[in-house]
């Protein structure tokens, strides 16, 4: 399953897996009471199978990690964030198609 | 006789396109659904929806949503992730081109591209948008707990989610440029009647201010000419919606003057083996149950026309 590839990151182990990757990393803030990011749930499970290796696919709920979203001044859900070497690189809300979201991560490979 | 690898393709997976996607299927049409992103559309931007039949408690966006779409799997609804580029409908084979290159040939389609919300068009909207100016309610709403914030507009949208806010702000200020709101009578009185809300009628949004933590407040004219600030952390857009058209060709389908394709009865175009359906027809009412209702009728009269064309 690509669903398996999709990491779930918290505001606790947030320093160690994003910002600290290796790999770029592409983060979805998502919360369970906001429609437009459970319908792309499915995309973004589907790009980390396609990038698996290549970069980090990762997930973050707002609701259980309020320290994350409100550093990066997020006030609006779904919100992607790309990170490359602890850095953001490229930052969208909304819910995006998913050529968007390639050619983010495609940029900061 | 035809060379199009399919009969049928359905632009949007929203009601419209869902519905029209099941009635296909259910019609064992060699039919695909094409969606840019994730199904669901405008719906998804509500919390709660209360009319609806079926549901008499009312039921999320995205469940019901979801249920549209599990119930066209059921059927075997083929459905493909991509962007529809740009469009050739003029012949028999019609030509759908997508985001990766690749293209897709039909004989038939149906348009349920959708809306979108529509911007106000001041200075500061596009700098804060995702820093407190929003177009979903739903989706934002939660990160103002105890705080004061606007919602722009009158009509259903904005009342509903106005009300909708007050379970998370301390405040919600409805600026509304004429003096009596356009949403239908049993909102307005729930609207009324709730303490957390305050009306700003006959009044315009100038301009949204906002420092490096985000949206400070809004620049207020009334229409007597008076101005003042609003301080609110938070500004709601809720003017109504805009055709996602970018892919149609506008004049053939002889788009109306605010890019929305008009249709007869039936749904169909002015081209013909061409059928729109949802929000984006060019019409007075946009509601879920008549996007579901056109989704239907639109491939009834797409049937018609690959019986007689075949």
């Amino acid at each position: 399953m690509a669903g398996d590839k999709v990491l779930h990151v918290g505001d606790g182990d947030f320093d160690a897996q994003v910002l600290k990757s290796d790999l770029p990393v592409l983060l979805d803030f998502w919360a369970p009471w906001c429609g437009p990011c459970k319908a792309i749930g499915p995309v973004i499970e589907e790009l980390a199978g396609e990038f698996d290796g290549k970069a980090v696919v990762a997930k973050m709920n707002v609701d259980d990690n309020p320290a994350t979203p409100g550093k990066f001044g997020i006030r609006a859900i779904p919100t992607l964030i790309v990170f490359k070497g602890g850095k953001v690189v490229e930052q969208v809300t909304g819910a995006v198609g998913k050529a968007q979201m390639v050619a983010m991560l495609k940029k900061a490979l | 006789m035809s060379a199009a690898a399919y009969d049928l393709v359905i632009v949007g997976g929203g009601p419209a396109g869902l519905t029209a996607g099941l009635y296909a299927a259910r019609a064992m049409l060699r039919a695909v659904l094409i969606e840019k992103g994730a199904v669901g559309g405008q719906v998804l931007l509500t919390d709660w929806v209360d009319n609806y039949p079926g549901f008499p408690e009312g039921i999320s966006g995205f469940e019901l949503i979801d249920k549209m779409a599990a119930q066209a799997a059921r059927f075997g609804l083929a459905t493909r992730l991509g962007a529809v580029t740009a469009m050739e409908l003029g012949g028999p084979v019609k030509r759908l081109v997508l985001e990766d290159g690749g293209d897709i040939t039909c004989r038939a389609v149906i348009i349920a591209t959708g809306a979108r919300p529509r911007q106000l068009g001041v200075p500061g909207e596009e700098e804060f948008t995702g820093r407190g100016v929003s177009y979903c309610a739903t989706c934002d709403g939660p990160f103002y707990r105890g705080q004061e914030v606007a919602v722009v507009g009158g009509g259903n949208t904005a009342v509903e989610e106005a009300i909708f806010l007050t379970r998370f702000a301390a405040k919600v200020h409805v600026i509304h440029r004429r003096n009596e709101l356009r949403a239908t009578r049993i909102l307005q009185e729930e609207a009324f009647a709730n303490p957390k809300i305050a009306f700003v009628l006959d009044s315009r949004v100038q301009r949204v201010r906002g420092g490096a933590q985000g949206v400070e407040g809004v620049d207020i004219r009334h229409n007597d000419g008076t101005e003042r600030f609003l301080p609110v952390t938070g500004v709601f857009m809720l003017i109504g919606t805009r055709p996602n058209n970018d892919m149609l060709p506008l004049a053939e389908l002889g788009a109306d003057a605010q890019g929305f394709i008009p249709t007869d009865g039936e749904m169909r175009t002015r081209l013909a083996g061409v059928m729109a359906a949802g929000d984006i027809r060019s019409k007075a009412v946009r509601q879920v149950v008549t996007a579901a209702g056109e989704g239907a009728v639109a491939v009834l009269a797409a049937e018609e026309y690959l019986h007689h064309s075949g």
